[in-house]
């Protein structure tokens, strides 16, 4: 089976309402609050998972409990009590109708633009939205089955695909490879699964937005994608608008993987709950994302990061295969008491191998914002190149940006360039734009949108625009 | 006689923090139609009028008023004093990078509209006042589309301003020591720039310490700033005579 029929996509558009109707039946479903092998075997089994997915989530929670959360980050928070969160629950609605959704949220999602439409969808109140875009969906799903991509859920890859799924889960990033992508990959709720065959370029940008049946995109979110040899996809995450979740923590896995020739795009918009003025609430952002590159092939990260009370994420780029290209591309935005602490890994261990990094970090706030970095060349890396520029632009004299870039080099005939600036937005910059008529609040948003454009210029034209947008609204009254 | 575009009234300014007055009791009026003048010596405050008209942080007026077309300037933000048509080159233009001339000129142009309560440029004017205008100050065309004046020489940083000027016709303008740093080639260019804006609807405010610039744009009146006040005035021929004689034999009256 390679895809959805229309029939088949009306079924699953009925169990969604369905859901919906019988939102407490589900509820009462809920797991009991810890994490132990029950639990475990309870999340399989309700995903009716075959066998080898359950001794994998079993296999990982034994690596798991011999772990320690790491500390090594250049942030500070209150660890999560691990054995106080629920585990699996099935998705709910979270606000009963359009009345009951906070002003302050609606005013944020009408400032960047979003229809009224979307933003009932993305507030989970909208049954008519849905159906108005079922034959969007369907002709979408249809163009992609006819090229034989496969773009699902990730529970319905297992399900339909489980030998794709088993063949490329956790090579990318091992079960043990840190704490979080442990206990990701033994609680895993769902996520997105997507395969692109030989020599196909899929012909649109492929948006987790766009998938029909998403339940929210869930704690522990699990995404693998697998770009066969000759193929090319641009994979997009996230959304602009304001995404609250009760629950705090997030420790999602991202596994990309490309084969000879072949190129991944991913561009991932994080704006999350970030916490109050005051720094109370907000979400916990551990993520691990991974891109493994075979010969000739290419994988590129863009991120816009504005969301998150704690953000713990390093988009990295294996380049295994000769003449393999790695890029990161990032802009992160910290605001009041957030933290930041992401960049990026570039491991070469083929020859000729390349890999760009261009990280803009923002602080405003009281906040603290980090770049980390690891540029590591292998023996055998003969002729490895790599860019690496990181600039830091501080709004206020309360934050801090700091940036922790490393280098191993084990190849002499590598080339490493680092480029790396801190500035303060000028006063100057900003009356200079008034006297020109900009009001503050247009200056600044026009002084950060210059500083972080060669990294929007990565984004899909539309993204961009949203970006920027959000850029905007995340450092209003920032500058002091 | 044209209207009173800029009124400012006895104005005394400080510099925030330090409690250091620089300008103690000043007074012009500009009326459509004229260009005037302000020279004086170094540290004398020219500068500083211009900021404090202009409003930027860092001063406090502490008497005094300023306004256009009767309107207080000191309650308005800075945008907002643009807005009502207030420009001021700067001495030292601010390099934004990233964001082109030609996107900051029509966020501004059109910042002004929306102000105005006038519709917003279309793409294919706006391209074509550009033209236009960069023809009027011999602003090479990749210098619109490249960051605002980042990598400009000297005289392009100044060559711009005054495009921005023409392409936002401002009601009173004030050129702060536009000609220094400007060769005799770019000063003719910048002048002459200046020459065919200026018309019977608005008003030009030059600071200077050089007469050079005034065998250009010649001056209806000319002002001597010291020690924070006007303390002379009269026509062109005032700025010939600060050129042979300086500022002493005004300063030194006031000192003894």
């Amino acid at each position: 089976m390679s895809g959805y029929t229309e029939e088949e996509l009306k079924e699953e558009l009925k169990d969604q309402e369905y859901k919906f109707g019988f939102t407490t039946d589900i509820e009462s479903e809920k797991i009991p609050a810890g994490l132990s092998e029950e639990v475990v075997r309870m999340i399989s089994a309700k995903k009716n998972e075959p066998e080898w997915l359950l001794e994998y989530r079993l296999n990982a929670l034994r690596v798991w409990m011999e772990m320690t959360e790491p500390e090594w980050a250049h942030v500070k928070y209150e660890k999560p009590d691990f054995q106080n969160i629920s585990y699996f629950s099935a998705p709910k609605k979270q606000y009963e109708s359009w009345e009951d959704v906070d002003p302050e949220m609606k005013a944020t999602m009408d400032k960047l633009g979003i229809s009224l439409d979307e933003q009932k969808k993305l507030t989970g109140v909208a049954v008519d939205f849905v159906m108005d875009s079922v034959s969007v969906a369907t002709s979408f799903k249809e163009k992609l089955s006819e090229l034989g991509i496969i773009f699902s859920s990730f529970s319905e890859a297992v399900q339909n695909h489980p030998e794709l799924v088993r063949k490329y889960l956790g090579t990318v990033v091992p079960t043990q490879d840190n704490f979080y992508a442990a206990l990701n990959s033994a609680v895993f709720s769902d996520g997105s699964f997507c395969y692109i065959p030989k020599g196909v370029k899929c012909p649109m940008e492929l948006s987790t937005y766009f998938r029909i049946n998403e339940s929210g995109t869930g704690q522990f979110e699990r995404t693998l994608v697998v770009a066969d040899e000759g193929s090319y996809v641009s994979y997009l995450e996230g959304c602009t608008a304001p995404m609250r979740d009760e629950n705090q923590l997030h420790a999602a896995v991202v596994e990309l993987i490309a084969l000879d020739n072949a190129e991944i795009k991913y561009s991932t918009v994080q704006n999350w709950f970030p916490g109050d003025k005051d720094g109370k609430g907000g979400i916990f952002n551990f993520v691990t994302k991974r891109g493994m590159c075979h010969t000739n092939s290419k994988i590129s990260w863009t991120q816009v990061e504005t969301g998150s009370a704690v953000t713990w994420k390093y988009p990295s780029c294996i380049l295994k295969g000769d003449n393999s290209i790695g890029e990161f591309y990032s802009v992160a935005v910290t605001n009041n008491y957030q933290q930041a602490d992401t960049g990026t890994k570039m491991i070469h261990l083929g020859k000729n191998t390349k890999s760009t990094v261009i990280s803009k970090g923002i602080s405003a706030g009281q906040s603290q914002n980090s770049y980390r970095g690891l540029i590591q060349i292998a023996k055998k890396a003969e002729n490895a190149r790599n860019f690496t520029q990181c600039d830091s632009l501080l709004m206020t004299d309360r934050c801090g940006a700091h940036t922790f870039p490393y280098i191993e080099c084990a190849n002499n005939s590598a080339k490493l360039e680092h480029e790396a600036t801190t500035s303060k937005i000028g006063e100057d910059q900003i009356f200079y734009c008034q006297q020109r008529g900009l009001s503050e609040e247009k200056a600044i948003g026009l002084i950060v949108n210059g500083y972080v454009k060669e990294v929007l210029n990565k984004l899909p034209m539309e993204f961009a625009v949203e970006a920027q947008k959000l850029l905007a609204i995340s450092l209003e009254n920032s500058v002091g | 006689m044209g209207k009173t575009l800029l009124d400012i009234k006895n104005l005394h300014a400080e510099i925030e923090d330090e409690g250091k007055a620089i300008l103690k009791g000043l007074n012009l009026k500009v009326n459509a139609g004229e260009v005037h003048a302000i020279m004086g010596p170094n540290g004398a405050g020219k500068s500083t009028l211009a900021s404090v008209v202009a409003g930027k942080d860092g001063y406090e007026v502490t008497e005094g008023a300023i306004e256009m077309e009767g309107k207080d300037l000191l309650d308005l933000d800075p945008d907002e004093r643009a807005k009502e048509g207030l420009f001021l080159a700067f001495q030292y233009p601010v390099e934004i990078p990233g964001v082109s001339n030609i996107n900051f000129l029509r966020t501004s142009l059109n910042e002004i509209k929306e102000y105005r309560k006038e519709e917003p440029i279309s793409a294919k004017d706006f391209m074509a006042l550009v033209r236009e205008k960069s023809a009027l100050v011999e602003l090479d065309a990749k210098l619109a589309s490249r960051s605002v004046n980042e990598g400009f020489s000297g005289g392009e940083k100044k060559r711009n301003e005054i495009f921005q000027m023409a392409m936002l016709e401002p009601k009173v303008a004030i050129l702060d020591e536009t000609d220094s740093g400007l060769d005799i080639d770019a000063l003719r260019i910048v002048a002459a720039g200046v020459n065919k804006l200026k018309n019977e609807n608005n008003a030009v405010i030059l600071i200077t310490h050089y007469q050079r610039l005034l065998d250009y744009i010649v001056p209806d009146f000319v002002h001597v700033l010291a020690d924070g006040k006007i303390v002379k005035t009269g026509d062109k021929s005032l700025a010939l005579e600060l050129e042979e004689k300086g500022y002493d034999w005004l300063t030194d009256v006031k000192t003894l």
